[in-house]
């Protein structure tokens, strides 16, 4: 995170003062991860032993103990171009590209090791040897490839090229990572991209790849774009039906905030439903323009994947997708503007008989009515914990949530911990010992008080405690009932754990 | 299964079964198409479906005012008449508050919810700006830890579970299934008192009550019973 300094103030007092008032505002870490995370084309993140791994071109590699911090990996064996991981079974196959010759003639190159970690007894890279080639003639690059098996029959796949002529993919032996046949012909299933991948979902193949062009740092136009498929092998037509063939592809992710040109997407699959994608961004804008990794929510919509992003830190009112109302201290609220009585109807205002400050009950009280002052209303919260409840949002203080990042606390892939007050205030949500939600008076650090929040694939929330005290299992927030949160494990059919952040 | 263990059938039957007929002996217009909660008519009732508590005894209305959490608060910490947070009464038990004489009624529902309105108006009594009093007995065939009480109220509402304050919600409000719930509770073998006090501001006014297992489904496998001379 990089501090911004911001002038709040310029006042011009007497002879020429200058007074000028600096206020260090932390940038939101909505991208781009934290540590050390210079990469390039980095491979799909694998997790071996707790910890997470992905490996970029020219043998570099990236270690996280929590996907949220990285720091410098150990080289494999081999180095190569846009290396691509996959596991299956006990072993790792890790494909990298070459241009022996010079672009195109190229190879895709594998070694396999029976553990990521460098100090398993297991590690240790064999070479499995060439799995697939272009000639320097033919039209494909063969660098750049990407693993799938397919879920539906166990079948290895690999997709390979770059921007010279087709994408194009071949099968490989789950057992050996190798070519099942080397003879067999491969497959044109797209054309003029890069760093393609398969996934697949609901009964389609979907074909990831990058458009545009790389390594200009923020002068590149590199954007991942998506088409999809009955079959493995094609047709994959973008939403306008166009082939993939033909150079169609819906965008899926291009530039944007402080991050330019989105490449190599990695799918990480995380379970009950939450996924996220890796990539890399040609240039971080808050890093000098270095090309970096990241990692993201993927989404889905009618059918198609759609890039999240992650949480971003301000004020929201935390909403339940399931009952609609929203997350607040149980204390008894003030109505924005006063309690008023409700009264006997009278003229709408502007109809007849309105005006001059009448109009009855809807007439309002006049003027513009301040937001709520927090300092004002909670001197009658009691000073110690406080329960949560849920309630119908009303614009009152009890009701707004400041979620901020907690610097030093960890995370998870894509986003640091967070912690969850009132906002204006310290009164913080927390697992309370009985299991239960509960305020605290202040936040201090514990981990039943930092919350991850991970984007569903609908785009709600799911809002899960780093530490529940009673907790046997993961537990996340659940709206039980309609004025009643609660811990719970987590239901991916249900909607009772789906939670919206909106603009308070 | 509900049960109703110490009421006379027989002369419940002569009562004609229904608040009805109350409602035909205060001088009030029958009406067979409200959702008017009835006498029991049978010691036994199956338990809903979904779970919900239909057989309770309820205290015909006391005045009251103010449905934020204070007023509400302060409403059912006024003492109205003796033991009111611990007696289990018997359908006909009557009590003096403010020098007015209340009884109390058996009543089952057909439907998920309990509604006051016709209670108290085919009373004859007042529905609005008034306090409900009800009390059911959960028998539980063992120890049951882990669940929840989860209730609806118009308006608000406050509920207590073997003595002790599990749930309050305030504001004038419908309800709603599952509104409030409690945190986790244990009901233990064999009777457990669940009470309640719902002050309505005006209009319609009901409630519904019923138990979720730790997985958060209704809770079954309990019977409810009102009026047996143990529970006292």
């Amino acid at each position: 995170m990089n501090p911004i300094l911001h002038a709040k103030s310029l006042q011009l007092a007497g002879p020429i003062i200058l007074m000028v008032e600096f206020v260090a505002i932390w940038a939101s870490p909505a991208s781009a991860l934290d540590g050390q995370v210079q990469i390039h084309d980095p491979s799909t993140i694998m997790q071996c032993n707790g910890k997470f791994y992905t490996y970029g071109t020219g043998g570099s590699s990236l270690v996280s103990d929590d996907g949220w911090t990285w720091r410098r990996g150990t080289r494999p064996s081999r180095g190569g171009m846009a290396p691509d991981v996959i596991h299956i079974g006990d072993r790792y196959f890790q494909y990298m590209g070459s241009n022996p010759g010079g672009q195109p003639h190229g190879a895709i190159n594998m070694i396999w090791s029976k553990s990521l970690d460098p100090n398993s007894p297991d590690y240790k890279w064999e070479d499995g040897g060439v799995v697939a080639s272009s000639d320097g003639v033919e039209f494909c690059n063969a660098i750049d490839p990407g693993a799938l098996l397919d879920p539906t029959d166990g079948k290895l796949w690999l997709v390979y090229g770059s921007y010279f002529g087709y994408i194009r993919l071949v099968q490989l032996d789950p057992k050996t990572g190798k070519r099942i046949d080397p003879n067999d012909k491969p497959v044109d299933i797209a054309i003029n991209c890069e760093a393609a991948i398969l996934i697949y979902r609901d009964g389609w193949y979907y074909l990831l790849a990058t458009h545009g062009s790389c390594c200009r740092g923020a002068d590149s136009g590199y954007n991942i774009r998506v088409g999809r498929a009955r079959k493995v092998t094609g047709p994959f037509l973008d939403h306008t039906g166009t082939d993939m063939l033909e150079g169609g592809g819906k965008l899926f992710l291009g530039s944007g905030g402080r991050v330019v040109g989105a490449g190599h997407f990695g799918l990480i699959d995380e379970g009950d439903g939450v996924q996220k994608f890796s990539l890399h961004w040609e240039a971080d804008l808050d890093r000098g323009g270095a090309s970096v990794l990241d990692i993201r929510p993927l989404l889905w919509r009618d059918g198609w994947p759609v890039a999240g992003e992650n949480f971003k830190e301000g004020t929201y009112a935390i909403e339940s997708v399931r009952t609609g109302t929203a997350l607040e201290l149980a204390v008894e609220g003030v109505p924005v503007g006063g309690r008023r009585s409700r009264g006997a109807r009278g003229s709408a205002p502007g109809g007849p008989g309105a005006g001059g400050g009448r109009g009855g009950m809807f007439a309002g009280q006049g003027g513009v009515i301040p937001p709520q002052d927090v300092a004002q209303v909670s001197t009658n919260w009691p000073a110690g914990n406080i329960d949560s409840r849920m309630a119908n949002y009303m614009c009152q203080a009890q009701q707004k949530w400041t979620v901020t990042p907690v610097a030093n606390a960890g995370g998870y892939p894509g986003s640091p911990y967070f912690k969850i007050t009132i906002a204006g205030t310290d009164r913080t949500l927390a697992v309370g010992e009985d299991g239960e939600l509960v305020a605290l008076p202040a936040f201090t650090g514990g981990h039943e008080q930092l919350w991850r929040l991970d984007q569903l694939a609908d785009g709600a929330w799911r809002i899960m405690p780093k530490f529940a005290s009673t907790a046997r299992e993961s537990l996340v927030l659940s709206a039980v009932g309609s004025s009643f949160a609660t811990l719970a494990k987590f239901d991916p059919a249900g909607d009772r754990q789906r939670w919206l952040f909106k603009t308070p | 299964m509900i049960m109703l263990r110490n009421i006379h059938i027989p002369a419940v039957a002569v009562l004609a079964g229904s608040i009805v007929a109350m409602a035909a002996a205060a001088g009030c217009a029958s009406r067979s198409s409200v959702p008017s909660p009835t006498r029991p008519a049978s010691a036994e009732t199956a338990l809903h479906a979904a779970g919900f508590i239909q057989r309770w005894l309820i205290l015909e209305p006391i005045g009251a005012n103010g449905l934020t959490d204070s007023a509400v608060q302060a409403a059912v910490k006024k003492d109205y008449f003796s033991n009111q947070l611990t007696v289990v009464p018997h359908d006909g038990d009557k009590v003096t508050v403010g020098g007015a004489e209340l009884t109390w009624h058996a009543v089952d529902t057909n439907e998920y919810n309990v509604n006051l309105y016709y209670f108290a108006y085919d009373l004859g009594k007042p529905t609005s700006n008034v306090l409900f009093w009800a009390v059911t007995v959960v028998d539980c065939p063992r120890e049951m830890s882990g669940v929840r009480l989860a209730i609806g109220s118009n308006a608000a509402s406050v509920w207590w579970v073997n003595g002790k304050e599990v749930i309050g919600i305030y504001g004038d409000r419908q309800t709603v299934i599952d509104d409030g719930v409690s945190k986790r509770l244990t009901l233990k073998k064999g009777p457990n008192i669940v009470r309640c006090a719902i002050i309505n501001a005006g209009g319609a006014t009901d409630f519904c009550a019923r138990f979720l297992d730790a997985e958060d489904k209704p809770l079954k496998g309990f019977t409810v019973s009102v009026g047996d001379d143990e529970y006292r």
